[in-house]
């Protein structure tokens, strides 16, 4: 816990000392992230969210702090000062400067934008897991709804197996999408914004089920003070006009899968002929984001194969796309498409030019895009209760099969091991929901020590299970490329900020 | 300050009181489907601070 013990004004010099008394305890708890990237300095005050942008000396002089045996003892009190000025002397800093960057961090510490300990995020995550789901009434607002186990492609890398599964070609029927608008609403408590998402599979080979459980949720909406948001997932292949009208007037957002260069996507999505896609759904997508008004994404894989995923991204903005995406394929390490190790500096790389292509794009205005990761919203982003408890999956999220049984999510369905139970009994595999419910940022040990976890807030359950078979562990690998893209984003967030403060200042 | 910028950012400790509506959108109905980012999902409630 940190105390302030004494503030004392030095009026010869005018200058602030602040004399702080940090247990080891509070130390334990505060997080410092440094890097460099695009010629500057950054630091990231990890439990405020703080961001800083700061000189050569200020950078060095945070990180001697935050390295230093300093950890037990109190920060900037005369002998940490002085321990502080005689190492950063020693790299041709001048005594005075060295002082001013001190004060300044002490003034930032003291303003809880620097050193900030988690001490209240403990005691918050530890109130949201207390209670299992059988005493506490479980909330649910978002339903992803499998409405076609089944798919017109035929993609290796499909985590979905040919979107079966693992299992039976099936389409759900209108009931059961009925049954699963009437379950989200019934669980949903006072949550008015609920989200369903169209996934399959491809959805669209059950496309008048769609329209229909579309329909039948905006005419029951009003009477129970709900107001929906659907998603559709889709592969392109059947978007037809009468497609992209209805998914311009009713979905809030849809997500249109495109790999990049057409070489690139046709090495994957291909048709069960093995017949490449992206000559069918390239004309059909460009027309889409045409006339789309709202929220899209183009969302992409990448693999072993394309390490050079920047070229499929301005692929995708060459053809007129704004609204981009391009994720890490997640498959067994095994596999031939499989990222390694051996990529990861290739693909550090890719994530920076990635930003400062980004930034150029800004900076002249020629064909500027927005790349899902770097959106990051430094002012409005979530609050940390949504921070400390991850995406939901298998509490406030869960997946519905075609048959209507529950999973947590997308990504465990097929998994018997994770049968909630269905839309028409509701949850009864309450074992499953109490782990899941008690899965948070503060139960997964590995993201103590980790200066991403209120970006990540733990990574994705599914692919921590499917990597290491806990859905408190963690998926390594995605968190290097994780924390590289927070990095670049969040480089890529202040300068556009800079930019456009510089911006106003000529008007 | 004339070594330090300053980023306006939100002030998470601050949320631990004023956050928490739920209202906000679930992090995989967006456009990852396979990694979870939660830095990037807009708040819901925010204006309403």
């Amino acid at each position: 816990m940190l105390l302030l013990l004494l503030l004392c004004k030095l009026a010869k010099n005018v200058k602030i000392i602040v004399v702080l008394n940090i247990t080891a305890e509070f130390w334990e708890l505060t997080m410092i992230h440094t890097y460099k990237l695009n010629g500057k300095n950054f630091v990231l005050d990890v439990n405020s969210g703080g961001v800083h942008l700061v000189d050569d000396l200020a950078y060095d002089c945070i990180e001697f702090l935050r390295d230093s045996g300093a950890k037990e003892e109190p920060l900037l009190n005369e002998a940490a000062r002085n321990a502080a000025i005689l190492q950063l002397e020693q790299k041709d800093y001048k005594k005075s400067e060295i002082a001013e960057a001190l004060d300044e961090i002490a003034a930032l510490t003291e303003a809880g934008k620097l050193f900030s300990g988690d001490e209240e995020y403990v005691k918050l995550a530890a109130k949201k897991s207390q209670t299992t789901p059988q005493e506490q009434k479980n909330v649910i607002k978002a339903l992803c709804l499998h409405v076609a186990h089944t798919c017109n492609l035929d993609c290796e890398y499909c985590f979905a197996r040919g979107g079966t599964y693992h299992g039976k070609h099936t389409l759900m029927s209108r009931e059961v999408g009925e049954k699963a608008i009437d379950f989200l609403i019934e669980k949903s408590g006072s949550r008015r914004n609920l989200e369903v998402d169209f996934f399959g599979g491809e959805p669209l080979m059950n496309w008048e089920t769609v329209k229909h459980i579309v329909n039948y949720a905006r005419n029951i909406e009003e009477q129970h003070n709900k107001n929906f948001r659907f998603t559709l997932t889709t592969n392109g292949m059947l978007v037809t006009d009468e497609v992209i009208d209805f998914c311009n007037a009713q979905m809030a957002n849809v997500v249109l899968s495109l790999d990049g260069r057409p070489a690139v996507h046709d090495r994957f999505r291909v048709t069960p002929g093995g017949v490449g896609s992206y000559d069918v759904v390239v004309p059909k997508f460009v027309e889409f984001a045409k006339r789309r008004k709202k929220n899209y994404y183009m969302r992409g894989t990448y693999t072993h194969f394309n390490t050079d995923f920047t070229e499929d991204i301005f692929h995708m903005a060459e053809l007129g796309f704004d609204e981009l995406s391009m994720e890490p394929v997640v498959c067994p390490p095994g596999s031939p498409n499989a990222l390694t190790d051996d990529d990861l500096p290739v693909l550090f790389e890719q994530y920076e030019i990635l930003a400062l292509e980004m930034l150029k794009r800004e900076k002249t205005g020629s064909k500027p895009f927005n790349f899902y990761h770097y959106n990051i919203d430094l002012k409005n982003g979530p609050c940390i209760h949504k921070r400390i408890l991850g995406c939901g999956s298998g509490s406030e999220y869960m997946a519905v099969t075609p048959t209507g049984e529950l999973y947590p999510c997308h990504q465990f369905v097929g998994d018997k091991d994770f049968a909630l139970g269905d839309v028409w009994n509701g949850v009864k595999n309450f074992d499953i929901i109490d782990k899941f419910k008690k899965s948070s940022l503060y139960s997964k040990p590995q993201c103590g020590d980790c200066w991403g976890k209120f970006y990540c807030s733990g990574g994705c359950a599914a692919n921590a299970y499917h990597s290491c078979g806990d859905i408190n562990g963690i998926y390594e690998f995605g968190c290097k490329l994780f924390k590289k893209r927070i990095e670049c984003g969040i480089m890529l967030n202040v300068e556009k900020t800079l930019l456009a403060e510089a911006r106003n200042e000529q008007i | 300050m004339s070594r330090i910028t300053t980023i306006e950012t939100r002030d998470l400790k601050q949320s631990c009181t004023s956050g928490g509506c739920g209202e906000c959108q679930t992090s995989c109905q967006s456009a990852c489907k396979t990694s979870c980012g939660i830095a990037n999902q807009p708040c819901e409630g925010k204006t309403e601070e």
